[in-house]
């Protein structure tokens, strides 16, 4: 991994751009993705030791399904974004493998089968439909890397990706399509699946602030006024950061959606940071989050009982227990399965995160890692989500274009909150919202869509790291050339 | 713009930073008090993950685990004999907890205390699941029996035998009694159950033996005798100056003996024989309050035992006038007493004046059936002299002899005891009580005493006497634990 060692220095974090010669570092990626592969294969073993005394029957299938996974999108990297980060794709590997083990662990408790039986009538195992969801995940990735040459091609579609971002965020307030799950009005259903738009609005969305802010960055960093150490923006061109924070407070009134609100909001923010550099941007976003946030809260009775819950979970947990309605015990079961696996963990398949119930293998699948690999597990996780991070950022670094640039500081902001906003809100850090860990939790469009953002960042990365092509003879050079006896 | 995208990978760090600093709070420092918090359902399923160690009446276990379906709390308590041995080990219920012996040495059953730690450690590391200790009872399985069978029959009522020379206890029924096995589950059905059994107007689950407190009636004139003989002013065979009708200092009321007895100017053998309340009144408050509340707590009154279950206090009023305390000195006005306390009353006679601690539980055993606790007789006090209870036993064995207790009478076998027919209620309106004490003595000492009260009875008034009800049962609870010899 000596890539990581020289981006750690600041001196040298340009090395990579033009290096004539850069290793390709795919046969980094591909001893990486070997242990991305192998460490969930054992502990999907451990899983089944503890719960049944043996292996699971379907270790051979599951592993090799993972391995050919890792196989095909390590294979497809390698022939269209050969420099591309060597750390993405394994990162992205351990964390999908890692929880499709835990969704599989999930579907073992009896205590959820039998919350299924009475809820739906019959239990279905999550984890076959997570690993299909992984596969068309990666298909989808591979699919990016294929046809997408270069993202800068995705500029010119800045503004069809705006109206498509904003039909995304609106489809779950159309009547019949959107669905109300656990009090957040984020999902649609089509033909027998549960989507939800946001996951895949974060991508498009990014593309169109990418876009526009690249081409608008001048005016809205330069025709600014001075005014007590902060340039203030002149009225029109404060317009674009005013609908967005409008279409945000629209989500969290309508959809009720505080996490989905934040992510929006705060990857604009970061974006518009990036594009202008100033700092002003920064104290503004902040300010307008805050007045929007107390705002909507103060008329809002989701957003108080959220906030409600927040503060006093055993309050919310006892009145639950009461069976009077709107109230969740999750929380507080979260915070348990958390605290009884302390610092080392109860070991996978011996904790009983399930208590958590409905969303245990999404919303709260950092419980069930919290508990069984304990304090230093979880920690591992985490430090995952923030090397992703790191890496999208690094891209976005060493990307010669603005575009690029503001893509991949746009798509890893935005990655970087939403994984604050959920683990957080599991946690107990921050009011809980409605949206799931990237790659880790079960759900179609959570893993398809980060998929697909992870091969933007791919194919950045492999545009940012590839040597500049050697300046083509040309005769004129030839003929011009000085010939010292 | 690679100075705001350095800052925002800053900002991205913290975010993890914050999560991880969060996450050490939860899962370290916070991780006890998650862990053992009483709402955390982890406690009671941990509690009755693997079969409960075992209660042990004579070598045999008296109790039992079972495995339960469609909860997840995996083991619950069973019992042999239940309702007979309910006294003892109280009960230990998924729904409603533990109580007496199952709740005190709940450490050792379940393999949390601390005394098992080393063993705990070991199948820790060797990979054995954790098992509970067992707990060995002093108790006589014979002798509990007799008990139980004799009291069945008789309605409300309780039996203590103890044997005098170690505090041992041998016996400890009560009746009516409860089976714990009804409600030891989880289910509705339980709880419903425990609800019924504890509104029972006859309170089967009241420990009659440790938690009731009875006038003791006629049974208290041997305090009174032991505090006669201590005083060196009382000779077993020498008259007592005391009138044919004694009027109670202070008033105008007579004390009234049962019937037409030979009580005028009677020896304290002859009076004891006959149950004469004039003499014994008449001694108490000429001896005044403060021998008798002396001699009274020498014997444990106005203490609570714990054996280790507690027993209720039995009480010697300490605040009484001279005819208050004739009352109470033949076991009226407020004088109480539990079954135990009469039962270490006779202990104390029979073991020559030395009232030994009573106790029922001998051992506390690891899984492995190493000895993690013995308990060793200990000396409480010595309410009389050795030649004193010599004489005092001699006078109980002429009540059996040729007196009241003629009923206990054992062939081939010294049996020493008295009577009590207590009266209470408004106007003495209610059924009165019927007790009887004893100790049975062979040419080895005397290796048990003790005390049986029959509360209510279907029988009119005039049969209820402590020799025609009571004295039986005792009589097969001494021949149990004789024949086991």
């Amino acid at each position: 991994m000596s890539s990581m060692s020289s981006s750690s220095s600041s001196a040298t974090h340009t090395s990579t751009i033009g290096a004539i010669g850069a290793p390709s570092r795919r046969n980094t990626e591909l001893a990486l993705l070997v242990f991305a592969v192998v460490i969930p294969v054992f502990a999907y073993a451990n899983v089944g030791l503890a719960i049944d005394g043996k292996l699971p029957a379907g270790l051979l299938g599951y592993g090799l399904g993972l391995g050919l996974l890792a196989g095909v999108a390590h294979v497809v990297v390698r022939r269209f974004a050969a420099y591309a980060d060597p750390l993405l794709l394994p990162l992205a590997t351990l964390l999908n493998g890692l929880g499709l083990v835990v969704i599989w662990r999930l579907d073992q408790s009896d205590h959820l089968q039998r919350l299924a039986k009475l809820q739906y009538g019959a239990f279905h195992p999550d984890a076959p439909k997570q690993l299909l969801y992984s596969a068309i995940g990666i298909a989808l990735f591979v699919g990016v890397l294929m046809l997408l040459k270069d993202h800068r091609i995705l500029q010119r579609y800045t503004y069809i990706s705006m109206m498509g971002a904003l039909v995304l965020l609106l489809l779950p307030l159309v009547p019949g399509l959107g669905m109300n799950v656990f009090g957040a009005r984020i999902w649609i259903h089509v033909g027998g699946f549960s989507i939800q738009p946001g996951e895949f609005a974060k991508i498009v969305l990014a593309i169109f602030f990418a876009g526009y802010l690249m081409v608008k960055r001048d005016a809205l960093a330069l025709a600014s006024r001075r005014f007590m150490g902060l340039y203030l923006p002149r009225g029109r061109d404060l317009g674009p950061i005013i609908v967005v924070w409008a279409i945000s407070i629209l989500i969290l009134v309508f959809e009720t959606d505080l996490g989905t609100s934040l992510l929006f909001f705060g990857m604009f923010v970061v974006m518009l940071y990036v594009a202008t550099e100033r700092t002003s941007w920064i104290v503004f976003g902040l300010l307008m989050s805050a007045v929007g946030a107390v705002g909507v809260a103060s008329f809002e009775t989701h957003v108080q009982s959220r906030v409600q819950a927040w503060l006093n979970p055993m309050h919310e947990y006892l009145l639950s227990r009461k069976g009077i309605g709107g109230h969740s015990e999750q929380a507080m079961q979260a915070l348990w399965a958390f605290g009884s696996g302390g610092t080392l963990g109860t070991g996978l398949g011996q904790g009983h995160s399930d208590l958590i119930g409905f969303a245990a293998n999404s919303d709260f699948i950092l419980a069930t890692y919290g508990e069984e690999l304990g304090l230093a597990g979880l920690m591992a996780i985490l430090v995952i989500y923030g090397l992703i991070v790191q890496r999208g950022l690094r891209t976005a670094l060493a990307t010669r274009d603005p575009f690029g640039k503001l893509l991949a500081g746009g798509l890893s902001g935005a990655f970087a909150i939403q994984v604050f906003v959920v683990a957080g809100g599991v946690m107990g850090l921050i009011p809980l919202t409605g949206m799931t860990m990237p790659f880790l939790a079960y759900g179609g469009s959570s893993v398809i869509a980060n998929w697909a953002l992870l091969a933007i960042l791919i194919r950045i990365s492999d545009t940012a790291r590839r040597p500049a092509p050697a300046p083509a003879p040309t005769p004129d050079a030839e003929m011009t050339q000085v010939v010292r006896p | 713009m690679n100075k705001p995208l350095r800052r925002i990978a800053i900002f991205c760090g913290l975010l993890v930073l914050a999560l991880l600093l969060r996450d050490n709070w939860i899962q370290y420092v916070k991780a006890d008090s998650l862990q053992s918090d009483k709402n955390n359902r982890r406690v009671i399923i941990e509690r009755y993950s693997q079969p409960r160690g075992n209660i042990i009446v004579d070598g045999k276990a008296i109790t039992g685990s079972k495995k339960t379906t469609g909860t997840d709390l995996k083991y619950k308590r069973t019992w042999k004999d239940g309702p007979m041995w309910a006294p003892v080990t109280g009960y230990s219920s998924q729904v409603v907890g533990a109580t007496q012996l199952e709740s005190i040495d709940d450490g050792i059953l379940t393999g949390n205390d601390d005394r098992l730690f080393f063993r705990r450690t070991i199948d820790m590391i060797t990979g054995k699941k954790k098992q509970g200790g067992n707990v060995v009872t002093t108790l006589n399985a014979a002798a509990q029996k007799a008990a139980y069978d004799g009291l069945k029959n008789r309605g409300k009522g309780a039996v203590v035998a103890i044997e005098p020379s170690t505090g041992k206890i041998l016996a400890l029924a009560s009746t009516p009694s409860y089976d714990p096995s009804v409600f030891a589950g989880n289910s509705t059905t339980d709880s419903n159950t425990f609800v019924k059994l504890d509104k029972d107007k006859d309170q089967p689950l009241l420990n009659r033996a440790l938690r009731q407190t009875y006038p003791p009636g006629s049974t208290f004139k041997l305090v009174t005798a032991s505090a006669a003989l201590e005083s060196g002013k009382y000779e077993p065979d020498q008259h007592t100056e005391t009138p044919k009708r004694w009027i109670m200092p202070g008033t105008s009321r007579p004390l009234n003996n049962e019937g037409n007895i030979p009580c005028e100017n009677a020896t304290l053998r002859v009076a004891l024989q006959w149950s004469c309340n004039t003499v014994y009144g008449k001694i108490g408050a000429d001896l005044g309050k403060d021998a008798m509340l002396k001699e009274a707590e020498k014997f444990g009154f106005n203490k609570e035992q714990f054996v280790p279950v507690r027993s209720s206090a039995s009480r010697f009023d300490t605040d009484m006038n001279a005819s208050q305390t004739a009352m109470s000195s033949i076991g009226q006005y407020d004088t109480a007493a539990t079954p135990l306390q009469m039962a270490m009353v006779a202990s104390a006679i029979a073991n020559d004046g030395t009232l030994m601690q009573p106790y029922m539980v001998d051992e506390l055993q690891s899984s492995t059936l190493d000895t993690v606790q013995k308990t060793e007789p200990k000396e409480l006090s010595r309410p009389l002299s050795k030649e004193n209870a010599q004489k005092l036993q001699s006078m109980m064995e002429t009540v059996v002899e040729k007196g009241t207790g003629t009923n206990a009478k054992i062939p081939g076998v010294t049996v020493g005891g008295k009577t009590g027919t207590a009266q209470h209620g408004v106007d003495n309106s209610g059924k009165p009580y019927a007790w009887f004490v004893s100790y049975a003595k062979t040419s080895s000492g005397s290796p048990v005493a003790v005390a049986v009260v029959v509360e209510d009875s279907d029988a009119n008034r005039g049969d209820i006497s402590g020799g025609g009800l009571a004295a039986p049962i005792a009589k097969n609870v001494m021949q149990a634990v004789l024949n086991s010899k």
